[in-house]
């Protein structure tokens, strides 16, 4: 158990989880007083002594499923036993080996000619309706050995067998059948119904679940705990690449977006209170020391300087950097009263000022989604043509520049072979406090193609690769 | 592998004179006796509180506001009967808000009438060592909770609002169970108190803090739960209205709202529901009593529509 465990650390620790050694040590110790045989329990407690953060939470239990899998607990025994011989050397694989993947495989292909479609999918809908876990548990296999049509030795992580079990199962039907069930579908209040439909769906949800279990579980068989663990481990939300998250990351992102900002907004301003020391006040000092005989025994300052600086932030939404530019919105604007003034800038091929939109909003996400609906940023084809971008925004706004102003330019300067004119950037550098460019594309994809953010590096303080929130929220934090 | 039981190595240490005994059989004892006490908990929060209490750590709860994280440290006081030691964290606590604090006054008053009559001074390290000695000492919570010989429950309430810099004071306490005075030497705990952290996550706490404890996230409860919640402390109430309130709740979470209903929220709203005499809930009902579950009035429009399909509440 103990080797195990410690291949379950490596495996968190590989997934970005920062695991110490002494929780290492606590989870020992959590095993050791714990009943083993019962598996929730085992979960609860690792999770309790190796991870201290919330949204590392569902990474911790996906790991889990893998190195701890339903099937090779009912050989529990097994890790009794490795308690009792801890000299003994286990091989890594303990955990996951246990189980005779010949044992497993007969018992799921076997029952699988018993039955037709019609009879499987019954089951699933009565297991479902009457939310019994044995069974459903039981359809959830049949459903998987039918249909996913697993090879062994593949080095894949399942979604491919997700998706084609899901595909045979026609889940709306089943969806719309659990919500003539779960709710009164002729009852005219909305109410009612809505809460049916929700169920209804809630329940599908649980057998998606199930269901990837299952083939995780076959995998683990197939391919062993640690092969398999590298090929399912998902980032964490503050790790995943903006630009090519799909659309359940999108989802994670927006809601590790809202914490996020307000911890920055939180730490930015605790920062400011505490710098309460301006420089040293030679009038006040010199006054002061009079007292004690000339010697400026008592330094006194001057108040801080209130030196909030005004951040311009000028975005391309086209495409695929569309996302990041968003969260970047919403991040500078979740702390703008760090600011003394946010403006934002969005184009494509033409140049809008948004600012107005998240004026008098308390929440930065709704403007942020009104962003695209409203601004005009189309002037032509609509491809991003940075140079027109900048030479528009200069034409109308280069006088409002000042030396406190910070702009951010966040873009991957893919210009679609249209002209640069990198001297407008020079001139708006020469007038603001500083340009950074945030570029969130993989720095080894920077100048090839129609990238050509080397043309205007030179006029930027720094051009910074800014794929993941960590990275935003690092560099939006500095900025103040 | 044949290291010492951690509550045996923890009493040696604290020079107890015998290993206190485990409040909790197994996880289900928790479970059970935290249902004695009105409080539902579910396989984490069970196996965690079973594991603090034997592995003698600290649990620091975090989840989102109203899931009853401060009710569980009561809950559990309240099982093993023992005294609740509330530390409110707040910006700008101290030291002498949170430790101890030397009483000033106590001590002028003892040096002005230790003074014998009319000769000159007392003899003054007899003085200083009297002057700092416990009869002194303002306890607050933290050595409070350490000094105390009676069983104690120690909650050190929203600690993501100290500042950094104060979390520090908390980690001798929190890892070895003593207080470090300058003047007086080190108080040791007399028994092995139970410590419940809890926190909003509004900031990231310090890797330090998060390492001596276990964690601990209290989410919403699944609608099971949270039924079983409604019915526990909701006199009077009908498992149907129950059931009902926690699936609109759960319909109202996965809502992109800017604050999501919490538990006690929702027994708020239940009893009203109870108190109007109603057996099951309506449209008409709900858009009425909304406010109780949401707070900000887009959000109340936001369900309204989505919930009932209709733009304006019912007046």
């Amino acid at each position: 158990m103990l080797s195990v465990l410690g291949d379950f650390i490596g495996e968190l620790r590989a997934a970005g989880i920062p695991v110490s050694m002494s929780e290492h040590v606590d989870a020992a110790r959590a095993i050791e007083v714990i009943e083993l045989s019962d598996r929730s329990l085992v979960r609860s407690s690792l999770a309790a002594t190796l991870v201290k953060d919330g949204d590392h939470l569902p990474v911790f239990y996906t790991a889990f499923e893998v190195f701890f899998s339903t099937r090779s607990w009912e050989n529990a025994q097994d890790f009794l036993d490795d308690l009792d011989q801890p000299e003994q050397g286990e091989s890594p694989e303990g955990a996951a080996g246990a189980t005779g993947p010949g044992q497993a495989r007969g018992e799921g292909g076997g029952a699988s000619s018993s039955m037709s479609a019609q009879e499987l999918a019954d089951l699933l809908f009565r297991a479902l309706r009457d939310r019994d876990r044995d069974a459903l548990r039981q359809a959830a296999s049949e459903a998987v050995a039918r249909y996913a049509g697993m090879e062994p030795g593949r080095p894949v992580g399942g979604t491919y067998y997700l998706y084609r079990t899901l595909r045979n199962l026609d889940l709306e039907n089943l969806e719309r059948r659990l919500g003539e069930v779960t709710g009164d579908p002729q009852s005219p209040e909305e109410l009612v119904q809505r809460i049916a439909r929700d169920e209804a769906h809630a329940r599908v949800e649980m057998l998606k679940a199930e269901i990837e279990r299952v083939i995780r579980e076959r995998l683990v068989e197939d391919r062993g705990a640690e092969a398999l663990a590298k090929s399912v481990r998902k980032p964490l939300p503050e790790d995943l690449d903006v630009m090519h998250a799909n659309r359940e990351e999108m989802a994670q992102l927006e809601r590790a977006l809202r914490p996020l900002s307000r911890k920055l907004a939180v730490r930015l301003a605790r920062r400011r209170r505490r710098r309460n020391r301006g420089p040293v006040d030679l009038r006040h000092t010199v006054r002061r020391s009079l007292s004690t005989g000339g010697v400026p025994m008592d330094l006194r300052f001057k108040p801080p300087h209130p030196a909030k600086p005004e951040i311009i932030v000028i975005a391309d939404i086209s495409g695929s950097v569309a996302s990041f530019a968003r969260f970047t919105l919403h991040l500078v604007h979740a702390i703008s009263s760090q600011f003394s003034k946010v403006r934002s800038f969005v184009f494509v091929d033409g140049l809008d000022e948004v600012t107005r939109l998240f004026e008098g909003v308390d929440d930065p996400s709704e403007a942020v989604s009104r962003i695209n609906a409203e601004a005009d940023v189309i002037a032509f084809d609509g491809h991003s043509d940075y140079g027109r971008a900048l030479l528009t925004f200069h034409a109308q706004f280069a006088d409002q520049i000042t030396r406190r102003a910070t702009i951010l330019i966040l873009g991957d300067a893919r210009n679609n072979y249209h002209q640069a004119h990198a001297e407008v950037l020079a001139d708006l550098r020469y007038r603001a406090k500083a340009v950074y460019w945030l570029n969130p594309e993989p720095m080894s994809y920077w100048n090839s193609g129609d990238s050509i953010i080397a043309q205007y590096a030179p006029y930027c303080e720094r051009v910074i690769e800014c794929r993941t929130l960590r990275q935003l929220e690092a560099f939006v934090g500095g900025l103040t | 592998m044949s290291a010492l039981d951690p509550r045996e190595e923890l009493a040696k240490r604290l020079g107890l004179p015998h290993v206190p005994p485990v409040r909790f059989e197994s996880p289900a004892d928790v479970r059970e006796r935290l249902a004695e006490n009105d409080y539902l908990s579910d396989d984490a929060i069970a196996s965690v509180t079973y594991l603090a209490d034997r592995l003698a750590k600290p649990i620091l709860v975090e989840g989102p506001a109203g899931t009853g994280k401060t009710a569980l440290a009561k809950a559990v006081a309240d099982a093993v009967g023992a005294r609740l030691i509330r530390l409110q964290c707040y910006e700008g606590l101290d030291e002498s808000k949170a430790l101890y604090e030397w009483n000033y006054r106590k001590q002028l008053l003892r040096i002005q009438a230790g003074r014998p009559e009319g000769s000159g001074t007392e003899d003054w390290s007899h003085l200083e060592e009297d002057i700092f000695a416990e009869e002194f000492l303002l306890t607050r919570p933290l050595l409070e909770a350490i000094s105390a010989t009676d069983p104690v429950v120690l909650l050190i309430d929203e600690v993501d609002r100290v500042e950094l810099e104060t979390e520090a004071l908390l980690l001798e306490i929190l890892s070895e169970y003593q207080v470090s005075i300058p003047e007086l030497g080190t108080v040791k705990a007399q028994q092995i108190p139970m410590v419940f952290l809890t926190s909003n996550n509004t900031r990231e706490l310090s890797e330090a803090l998060k390492r001596r404890c276990l964690y601990l996230y209290i989410g919403y409860p699944d609608v099971e739960r949270e039924r079983d919640i409604i019915l526990s402390r909701v006199p009077g109430i009908s498992t149907a209205l129950a059931e009902q309130i926690a699936h609109v709740v759960r319909t109202l979470r996965t809502l992109d709202l800017k604050k999501a209903p919490s538990v006690s929220e929702t027994l708020d709203w239940a009893r009203t529901l109870v108190i109007l005499g109603r057996k099951e809930i309506g449209d008409a009902d709900t858009a009425a009593t909304l406010h109780i579950l949401l707070k900000y009035q887009t959000d109340i429009e936001r369900a309204t529509k989505e919930l009932l399909g209709r733009s304006k509440p019912v007046a």
